[in-house]
């Protein structure tokens, strides 16, 4: 069993490997960073640190998200990112499973798909944080 | 203590502290390779560090334990009980004597032989208990990973960061006092503790140092010359990091010094020099900076052949060469590829140029200046950040956001509605004229695509320097000047290239900083060229001299000829002051005087024209400079004779125009800049401190050369002294103590008739030859 953190990104419940999250917060006043990838949101400060905000929801290819407010934090080769989430459901153990086969998942989430994990009856994608980090030069989750 | 004994101190006590286990197995298993090779290395790297260091005690011992082990190892000796015992005696014996060593507490040698005998094969002495054990004394130092350094450092940031978060949130709630005086210890402790880890990261400068003499010697044998360096400023501390970056450029310059500078014996003793070729290398702290000087006693820059090189090269114009200022003339060295040298030498001229140098020092914020006097040597003077992570920077805005640009990087701002100044489109790209100079104009909010707020014409320029060339960024306005601790952003925001970092300044709004070299590569901006030079078509210029046209203190519009103004300085970096009954301008260390035609106390900005006639150097007084016009070829001349030598129509609205000729006949002090090989030479006593800090200032001012012999093809004027001379010739003018005396000798402080006595040699002499 694997302490999963539920949220919600872009309407959908997703489960995200407690390990990977730092803390989850609420970010205050973005700075733009500009000619950055559309993910990128831009800049906030975070006691006394800055971190870079990234919008899911662009690496999912959805409109930016509106409200800005809650964030999870990992750290990811040094930097600190705040990942936009729209809410926060719960914490709890559960097992990862391997997606059933020949299940369909849309482009954008199949990058960052690492398995389900099942909540009462309703399965949950589990995703990857670290897969939306954008690397530098690649801009590929830049659309 | 010796610094290399410290350092074998400790590290011979670490070893041996993690030996103890290794010891305590080799004597349950005498048959363990692994841990007899471990006690091997330890007295092997004892006994090596020891005939360095002249310990012949610890050598001897360290020496016989390995000769032992060593026959262990090929297996001509077994390692028998008694064999353990006598090796394992020594071991304790070496950390004894280590520890008495630090402790300066003497141990005697008794017992000594009888351990070193107790090796030998079949011997049945059981190794001598070992006697005064010497208390360890407690230790003053630790070795710490630099990793560790460098995680303390950045937390130390996070602290600071802290601190500021703290203080800005305070301020929003409006604390009560004891809150306040609370934050205020917490912040003056921060600081402290701040400068005392930047302390823990600082290594003397003589790592740096300690190199030179050898590589001086080395390099000047290599091209058949004689050079003694001279080293100064070693306990200087720099942060580490800084001392590595360094290393290179400053190799690559005292390299150049020895095989560009200094000239062969041969030529040095036709010039009158020593032979000896002398370097002088230094370092001081300057504030938060440290000052680097490599000065050398050779031939200086020849601008004439940087100038002709460069011409040849094909890259350069000769004509608009000629008209840079001397400072920029000497700059050329900078020009990418350029050898001043016309054979490749081992040495140096491989094409890695002061280009490369000047490049390496900026990337860590550094700047090097230049200080040449042909035919006397040349000085180069670097100036570098104590440390790298904490950057003065000056902060912009450019629509809503701000951005911080490092200070290093700006040469001045300027606002886009001054006078002086013209924005034009040109190619599709805009240019911008400031004074003499056009420059690229790279407008920051295109390049960031965020919309501008300025009014247009409201643009505020920063020309700004990177190790290329000059352009002008435009923001909308500039707001502050900040410290900032500047860390790496994430690699998809550092990935367009036009950032250098981010921050956290004390608004806690996170910000990020402009990377120049980067901005300029971005906006497709290509140097070949320092700066571009005016280049339009310039048919009315020949004929007739431009003119420099500003806007006097009186307010009135004056115009100057271009040809003696050498720069225009804005009077931050200056101070008025009235001394010795002139007014003065004290700037960069130097004392000019300066002419103000108008009231100058109560301006809050005030320009400085600093006019050059080639030898002296005067300033002017000015509110800002307006334009560069063509003086046009009639002058209506003036009244009476005075600053101003007649009024010239510029755009149909007569215009004064200021005479240089009358300004530095007026102002000038005496003594010229001129080529100080040239004046008449007068030779006093060194020894008489009398002379020395009265008679030499005062003949130096006058334009003599002061000196206690004359070289070889030299004749002095005069001999100035004030006791019996050994010497009795006519040349000899000698002073007296006394207001009265005899006609032979002149009173000492009539400054008149000691200024007349040498000129009547001096002008004898002249007229002999």
């Amino acid at each position: 069993m694997t302490l999963f953190l539920l949220a919600q990104i872009a309407g959908a419940s997703v489960a995200i490997d407690a390990n990977q999250v730092e803390s989850v917060v609420d970010i205050g006043a973005i700075t733009p960073a500009p000619r950055a990838p559309a993910i990128v949101r831009g800049l906030a400060a975070l006691r006394s640190r800055v971190v870079t905000v990234l919008d899911p929801r662009v690496a999912l290819g959805l409109p930016p998200s509106e409200t800005t407010a809650r964030a999870v934090i990992v750290r990811v080769e040094g930097h600190h990112y705040a990942l936009l989430v729209d809410g926060l459901d719960d914490v709890a153990p559960f097992d990862l499973e391997p997606l059933a086969n020949g299940l369909t998942i849309a482009p954008g989430w199949r990058e960052i798909c690492r398995g389900v994990v099942t909540r009462g009856d309703e399965p949950v994608l589990a995703i990857d944080l670290a897969a939306l980090i954008p690397a530098a030069g690649t801009g590929a989750l830049a659309a | 203590m010796d610094e290399l004994l410290q350092e074998f101190i400790a590290e011979t006590r670490e070893t041996l502290d993690a030996l103890g286990g290794e010891i305590v197995a080799w004597e349950a298993d005498p048959s363990d390779r692994a841990r007899l090779d471990a006690i091997f290395r330890f007295v092997h790297t004892v006994k090596g560090s020891c005939g360095f260091l002249d310990l012949p005690r610890l050598a001897r011992l360290s020496h016989a334990a390995e000769d032992v082990l060593a026959a262990v190892r090929e297996g001509t000796r077994a390692p028998d009980r008694a064999l353990v015992d006598a090796v394992l005696a020594i071991v304790d014996r070496i950390g004894q004597l280590v520890e008495a060593i630090e402790g300066g507490v003497s141990l005697d040698d008794s017992g000594e032989d009888e351990l070193i005998a107790a090796l030998a094969e079949g011997s049945l002495a059981a190794a001598p208990v070992s006697v005064g054990i010497a208390s360890r004394a407690p230790s003053r130092s630790v070795r710490l990973n630099v990793e560790l350094l460098d995680l303390m450092m950045s937390g130390m940031s996070d602290m600071v960061l802290a601190r500021n978060e703290l203080a800005r949130r305070l301020r929003v709630e409006n604390p009560d006092p004891d809150l306040e005086a609370a934050l205020e210890r917490l912040s003056a402790t921060v600081a402290e503790m701040r400068d005392t880890v930047t302390r823990t990261r600082m290594q003397k400068i003589e790592s740096l140092f300690s190199a030179l003499p050898r590589m001086v010697r080395d390099t000047a044998a290599a091209v058949g010359k004689s050079v003694s360096v001279h080293v100064e400023g070693s306990e200087v501390e720099l942060d580490r990091e800084m001392i590595e970056v360094m290393r290179d450029p400053l190799v690559h310059i005292i390299r150049n010094s020895i095989d560009h500078g200094i000239e062969v014996p041969a030529e040095r003793r036709r010039r009158g020099k020593r032979e000896n070729g002398r370097l002088c290398v230094s370092a001081r702290q300057s504030g938060n900076q440290i000052v680097l000087e490599i000065a050398d006693d050779g031939a200086g820059i020849d601008v004439d052949r940087v100038i002709a090189k460069l011409v040849r090269n094909g890259a350069r114009d000769e004509r608009e060469l000629r008209q840079l200022s001397d400072k920029a003339k000497l700059d050329l060295i900078f020009e990418p590829g350029l050898s001043t040298k016309d054979e490749v030498t081992e040495i140096s001229g491989r094409g890695v140029g002061m280009d490369v140098v000047r490049a390496a020092l900026e990337q860590i914020g550094g700047r090097i200046e230049l200080d040449s006097v042909l035919g006397r040597g040349l000085t180069i003077t670097i100036h570098v950040p104590l440390t790298l992570s904490i950057i003065p920077t000056i902060i912009c805005g450019v629509g809503d956001q701000h951005y911080a640009i490092p200070r290093q990087a700006i040469e001045e701002i300027v606002s886009e509605g001054a006078e002086s100044i013209r924005v034009d489109r040109l190619g599709g790209g805009s240019v911008v004229r400031v004074r003499d100079r056009r420059l690229p104009l790279v407008d920051l909010s295109e390049r960031l695509a965020i919309p501008s707020h300025a009014a247009p014409g409201g643009r505020m320029l920063a020309i700004v320097t990177t190790g290329t060339g000059s352009f002008a960024v435009a923001v909308d306005q500039v707001l502050d000047a900040e410290e900032l601790v500047i860390k790496p952003a994430a690699p998809a925001i550092m990935a367009c290239g036009l950032f250098a970092g981010q921050t956290l300044p004390d608004t806690g709004k996170p910000m990020l900083m402009i990377d120049c070299a980067g901005l300029a590569s971005d906006a497709g901006l290509s140097f070949v060229r320092e700066a571009m030079v005016d280049d339009e078509p310039a048919a009315a210029e020949v004929s007739q001299p431009p003119a420099l046209l500003f806007r006097d203190l009186d307010g009135e519009v004056r115009a100057i000829p271009l040809a003696v103004v050498d720069r225009v300085d804005g009077l931050a970096d200056g101070l008025i002051g009235v001394s010795a009954g002139k007014l003065r301008l004290t700037t960069d260390g130097q004392i000019v005087p300066l002419a103000a035609f108008g009231a100058w106390q109560d301006r809050a900005n005030l320009s400085v024209l600093r006019l050059r006639d080639g030898t002296t150097e005067i300033g002017y007084a000015i509110v800002e400079p307006l334009d560069i016009v063509t003086l046009p070829a009639e002058v209506l001349p003036p009244i009476t004779p005075g600053v101003v030598a007649g009024t010239v129509l510029i755009n149909d609205a007569p215009v004064e125009l200021v005479d240089p000729h009358w300004l530095f006949a007026t102002l000038a002090d005496a003594a010229p800049l001129s080529d100080p090989a040239a004046r008449p030479l007068c030779l006093i006593d060194p020894e008489d401190s009398w002379l020395e800090s009265f008679v030499r200032p005062m003949l130096e001012r006058s334009g003599y050369r002061v000196a206690a012999t004359a070289a070889p093809g030299e004749t002095p004027v005069a001999t100035i002294c004030t006791g019996p001379s050994v010497i009795n010739d006519n040349k000899v003018v000698r002073l007296r103590p006394e207001p009265t005396g005899h006609v032979d000798s002149i009173y000492r402080y009539d400054r008149e008739a000691i200024l007349a006595a040498v000129a009547v040699r001096a002008s004898a002499l002249g007229s002999r030859t």
